[in-house]
């Protein structure tokens, strides 16, 4: 091997003024040395992003060449300079024509990939008969390089490509005998078939199936990729079919490119929808796993899109993995974007007999220094309590260690999660309440302030001190997030329907603040609601704000039902490391139909990741008390207050507006809206859903 | 499929790029540095995002940034994949992959990117094959270069008319050791990485045929395990030159090799083992003043093997000063640049156990804000002649049509792999005597 780093001219110079004259005026020199010197010069200056497009005509002169490396040089310029000088780019195709018909193989492929990279109409014209020869050639390198020309033509110019019939030839090069050439054919082939209109360019029969399972064992990685690619996107005719398939399929598990495992994988997923058979499903669930551990050792990158992929492979068949939830244990070195990785695919795979070994790494990785990865671990500890009831108990005990170690993040994410785990397990835990309670002073984020005071609400008859910690508040009220605002509020009144006899002076100045001082409509009239409620129907307002809330569960890693199919359709593909349908982020139809609609979908499963919570209100319709003051936020300004009788979901807002006007309230509140259109959640901001549940 | 590549260095700059397919602004990229940044502040940046409907892939490799664009939802894995093919085939090529070999070999380079992709697909990666066709020297040689027949046989790695004088293969067996230990001493995880690497130096198209003591393979066979242990593989990867469906048919391990250095396969165990070299620490911190260590080893495999160049790393806080080690064998010294101190044994025999004392000083003043970090302590070791799985190389045929005789030699090493024990908390109760 040579030492490449050995003195050699510096291409790197200085500019000097009139560079490109000097280079000119050797690139025109009789000394073939000198003339090459100065194509590396005009090809350094154009790595280093300087405009020598002026020198076109002149590195032009230089394309017939016995030197391969300068031929390369100046082919290289060409491509990079040809859409500057469209007029002359004509003068170089007889030189590539001329090449086509070379007699070293190398050339002939050279020129016409080159020829299919240079993007210029007038090129196109003389291409095609090149790419007709070429596509016949004897020699395989020249067949599999022109093969992917089609695919340039073709993005190109379609017509062109159809009518030549090079599509057709690309269909017939298929059954070509050289493996490299049946996969670069079939990646042309599945390009072209993408960007056509009909999509029945590559359509797999049953001997094109054969040909293809063939090659398979025999061309390089990534041509087996192609294949196995392809292959993903054919539907087998029946369970039986598809197992011949999968059996084929499987060895690639033991390639040692990860993209090949991978794509092996897909097809395996997607085959296994048509298999019937109970045993081939258990067997290939088998086989599956330990390829898909094994990717784990592959580069950081490269696991994070097998980690994304893995997520998703679980969501669909949970028994893959079950018993390896060790493998994803964090390493203290691993980047922190598979660190968080890991977390979600290790809640995914808590069950009652490992938990206790993946509560003792939560607890572990809460007293590492990256602070999002700590929050996301202790968020982790939380989602394995509300997922695995006889775990619960050990988990608060978890989380009570993390809240005496005062690490201020700690506590604050310890405290959100203790919220979820009261609102899964009600009246189980509230000898811990004290302790939480001590804390309330270092909480500074909103959302960790508005659980604590969610919880205090919530337990007020059984904290003796309730009043005085949210009297606290009242103070400091205007300056409080709104999320917390409304939390104040709500626990408030529940503190004053427990403890009427003590709190009424405290909730009547809360609700005098919230209404007069604050400018948040949504503040505001929630307080105006509860101080209607309570001053005419005492009762009435128990049952509305102390009712019983729908059990919570960890629902909100999951992708929907028709996502998910989709995703695995995609697997080892961006959008599998997304978790987006392909049309959320590529530029074209985005703001489609479909793509817009699968976007809300999207976007709602995204917010219901953040919280178990969030997910159940979704679902929920039947909590009413939540969806009436959701609605408080948009529509009661533009509403028309005139139909204040009915009672579906808009109209309800009305009611409510009456009631400032002193109209019989025990009416509209007895009879609530039994409908209520689900877009409001969609439109309304996580703050609104969170907070209206509690 | 990728619509363009490029090589940046760490602030960003463009130092290389290769346009496959025209349909991205190249001026993209000027957004990838901002982005990235953007993302670090915000949360954790991923190998891969999207903006603007273009899709930025990237990896780092030393001081660069390999970075691939495109705008459609390509084969991820694919892509970054191929990102590492070209700093393994690049770091072939120039020895060290960083900006000044970009600058000296961007002709190379070029011509590089030029055959190992094409129109954003990935076409030959194989270095050895692109170095018969693609080398500094070439355009000096008066013969013509022409693409090798491997570019597109179906044995895509090897060229035929392959001469040695003597035909002879070499077969190293090694295995990493991954462990996992927490603070309390429990073992959570440990596995076995191994790989079979060869060299081979044989002449014309031999076919080899190699055989382990593979539990599911004898299994297969009926074959009676008796002589020996088998080992059960939970996973293994091949070489492309291994005929797959073989394996998966009757577990046979057949190929024909690549010319030279390659690795054959790699094989993954998840047996519990005990740790090889076992470490204990004990930590006393007194914020303010001082920090001891007591560090135990203990190597717990066979007596007659040995660990070589065995190398303990244990972590100590970034601030300490005034080092001050006791050890019953080897030599202790502080890194403090890597923030711990490092314990070299050139022979660690199995069964023995040796004791390390540390003593640092702590400034008075500590800096609250600054987290504590807690990284785990480290091990390397190698061990020859040794592997933990037991895993034996039965036989290794090799049959050219020439029916010239072969010699295979097999050497075993087992080595540390990811071999991480996490530290204790300090305690401070003061019960280690002064050094």
């Amino acid at each position: 091997m040579n030492d490449f780093r050995v003195t050699k001219p510096k291409f790197f110079a200085t500019t000097k003024k009139g560079e490109n004259y000097e280079l000119r005026a050797d690139l025109n020199s009789e000394y073939r040395d000198r003339r090459k010197d100065a194509i590396k010069k005009v090809i350094a200056n154009m790595t280093v992003g300087k405009d020598v497009s002026g020198l076109f005509p002149d590195v032009l002169k230089n394309m017939q060449t016995e030197d391969l490396e300068q031929k390369k040089l100046v082919y290289l310029y060409l491509m990079n300079y040809a859409k500057t000088q469209p007029e002359l780019v004509i003068l170089a195709v007889n030189t590539f024509v001329k090449d086509t018909d070379d007699i070293n193989p190398l050339i002939r492929a050279l020129a016409i990939r080159t020829m299919g990279c240079i993007r210029v109409e007038k090129i196109i014209d003389y291409l095609c008969e090149p790419l007709r020869k070429c596509l016949k050639d004897d020699n395989p390198y020249v067949r599999k390089t022109a093969a992917i020309c089609v695919a340039k033509l073709y993005d190109l110019n379609p017509e062109l490509a159809t009518e030549n019939g090079f599509v057709a030839v690309l269909q017939e090069m298929v059954s070509d005998s050289n493996p490299m050439v049946v996969a670069n054919a079939v990646t042309a082939l599945a390009e072209i078939n993408e960007a056509s209109i009909t999509k029945d360019i590559f359509v797999i029969n049953t001997s094109t199936l054969t040909k293809l399972l063939v090659a398979l064992n025999e061309c390089t990685e990534w041509g087996r990729i192609a294949i196995l690619t392809a292959l993903a996107d054919y539907r087998p005719s029946d369970s039986k079919e598809a197992e011949h398939i999968v059996e084929r399929v499987i060895p690639q598990f033991q390639h040692v490119n990860g993209s090949v495992v991978l794509s092996a994988i897909k097809v395996v997923m997607i085959y296994m929808r048509t298999i019937k058979t109970d045993e081939m499903l258990s067997q290939l669930v088998r086989k599956m796993a330990p390829p898909l551990v094994t990717l784990l050792a592959s580069a950081p990158e490269v696991q994070y899109v097998a980690l994304r992929n893995i997520n998703l492979i679980l969501q669909k068949r949970s028994d893959i993995l079950q018993n390896e939830i060790r493998v994803f244990f964090c390493k203290y070195n691993d980047p922190p974007y598979v660190k968080l990785e890991k977390l979600e695919i290790m809640i995914k795979l808590a069950n009652d007999r490992n938990v206790d070994q993946l509560l003792s790494e939560l607890k572990e990785y809460a007293s590492e220094v990256d602070v999002d990865f700590v929050r996301k671990s202790v968020r982790a500890i939380g989602q394995c309590a509300v997922k695995i009831d006889e775990a619960a108990e050990r988990c608060i005990n978890v989380l009570l260690d993390l809240i005496n170690t005062k690490v201020n993040y700690v506590v604050q994410e310890a405290i959100i999660v203790i919220k979820d785990i009261f609102r899964k397990y009600p009246n189980n835990y509230e000898g811990i309440i004290p302790t939480l309670c001590q804390n309330l002073e270092v909480l500074d984020e909103p959302e960790a302030k508005a659980s604590l005071i969610w919880i205090i609400g919530e337990y007020a008859e059984r904290i003796e001190n309730a009043d005085e910690l949210l009297a606290t508040f009242l103070d400091t009220f205007r300056d409080e997030n709104s999320q917390v605002q409304l939390q104040l509020v709500t626990a408030t009144v529940k503190l004053f329907l427990k403890k009427p006899q003590t709190t009424q002076n405290i909730v009547w100045r809360l609700l005098q603040i919230a209404t007069s001082e604050c400018d948040n409509p949504d503040i505001r009239d929630r307080a105006y609601v509860y101080w209607r409620l309570l001053s005419t129907d005492p009762q009435a307002a128990k049952a509305v704000v102390l009712s019983g809330r729908p059990v919570i569960s960890v629902q909100g890693n999951t992708l929907s039902g028709p996502l998910l199919e989709e995703l695995i359709n995609n697997i080892s593909t961006l959008a599998s490391v997304y978790h987006k349908p392909p049309e959320t982020f590529l530029g074209r139809g985005r703001f489609g139909a479909d793509a817009v609609q699968r976007r809300a979908i999207e976007e709602q499963e995204e917010a219901s990741r953040e919280s178990p919570i969030q997910a159940q209100v979704k679902t929920n319709i039947e909590n009413l008390l939540d969806l009436d003051f959701n609605d408080n936020s948009t529509p009661t300004s533009n509403t028309p207050p005139s139909s204040s009788k009915s009672t579906d979901a808009t109209a309800n807002v009305d009611d409510l507006l009456d009631l400032f006007g002193g109209s019989n309230i025990n009416n509209d509140l007895s009879t609530p809206p039994q409908s209520s259109s689900s877009n409001n959640h969609q439109n309304n901001g996580l703050t609104n859903d969170l907070v209206s549940l509690f | 499929m990728a619509s363009a590549i490029f090589v940046l260095d760490l602030k960003g700059k463009v130092l290389i790029s290769r346009n496959y397919r025209g349909d991205i602004p190249m001026s993209a990229v000027e957004k990838f540095m901002p982005l990235v940044l953007e993302a670090e502040e915000e949360q954790v940046p991923t190998p891969c995002f999207t903006h603007e409907g273009v899709n930025y892939l990237y990896i780092r490799h030393n001081n660069l940034y390999l970075l691939a664009l495109t705008k459609k939802n390509s084969n991820a894995t694919t892509i970054l994949l191929f990102l590492h093919k070209l700093t393994e085939v690049f770091t072939e090529y120039f020895k060290e992959l960083e900006e000044e070999s970009i600058r000296d070999n961007f002709v190379i380079i070029y011509e590089l990117l030029d055959e190992m992709m094409d129109f954003g697909y990935p076409q030959t990666t194989e270095t050895k094959i692109l170095q018969e066709y693609i080398t500094q020297e070439s355009h000096k040689l008066e013969i013509q270069v022409r693409p090798p027949m491997a570019v597109t046989n179906a044995v895509s790695w090897r060229s035929e008319g392959i001469k040695y004088r003597k035909n002879e293969v070499f077969l190293d067996v090694i295995e990493s050791v991954n462990l996992l230990v927490n603070a309390n001493g429990n073992v959570l995880r440990s596995e076995i990485l191994g790989v079979i690497k060869m060299k081979c130096y044989l002449s014309g198209m031999p076919e080899l045929r190699l055989g382990l003591n593979d539990k599911v393979m004898f299994e297969s066979t009926g074959r009676p395990t008796s002589r020996g242990k088998a080992i059960e593989m939970e996973d293994v990867k091949f070489h492309q030159c291994v005929r797959l469906s073989r394996f998966e048919n009757d577990r046979t391990i057949s190929f024909i090799p690549p010319d030279g250095e390659f690795e054959l396969m790699s094989y993954r165990l998840n047996t519990q083992v005990k740790p090889l070299i076992w470490v204990e620490a004990l930590v006393e911190s007194y914020t303010g003043s001082r920090i001891e260590y007591m560090i135990k080893a203990k190597a717990q495999f066979k007596r007659r093997s040995t660990a070589n160049n065995v190398e303990i790393h244990v972590p100590v806080p970034d601030d300490a000063d005034s080092p001050k080690f006791r050890s019953s064998i080897g030599l202790v010294q502080y890194a403090p640049e890597k923030s711990c101190l490092i314990w070299r044994i050139k022979q660690f025999q199995g069964g023995k156990e040796f004791l390390m004392r540390a003593h640092f000083g702590l400034p008075s003043v500590k800096n609250v804000d600054d987290p504590d970090k807690k990284p785990p302590i480290g091990v390397k070791f190698e061990i020859p002649y040794f592997t933990t799985s037991g895993i034996q190389v039965r036989y290794l045929k090799i049959v050219e049509k020439s029916g010239y005789q072969a010699l295979p030699w097999v050497r075993y090493i087992t080595q540390n792999g990811d071999y991480q024990l996490r530290l204790p908390e300090s305690i401070k109760n003061n019960k280690m005597t002064p050094i």
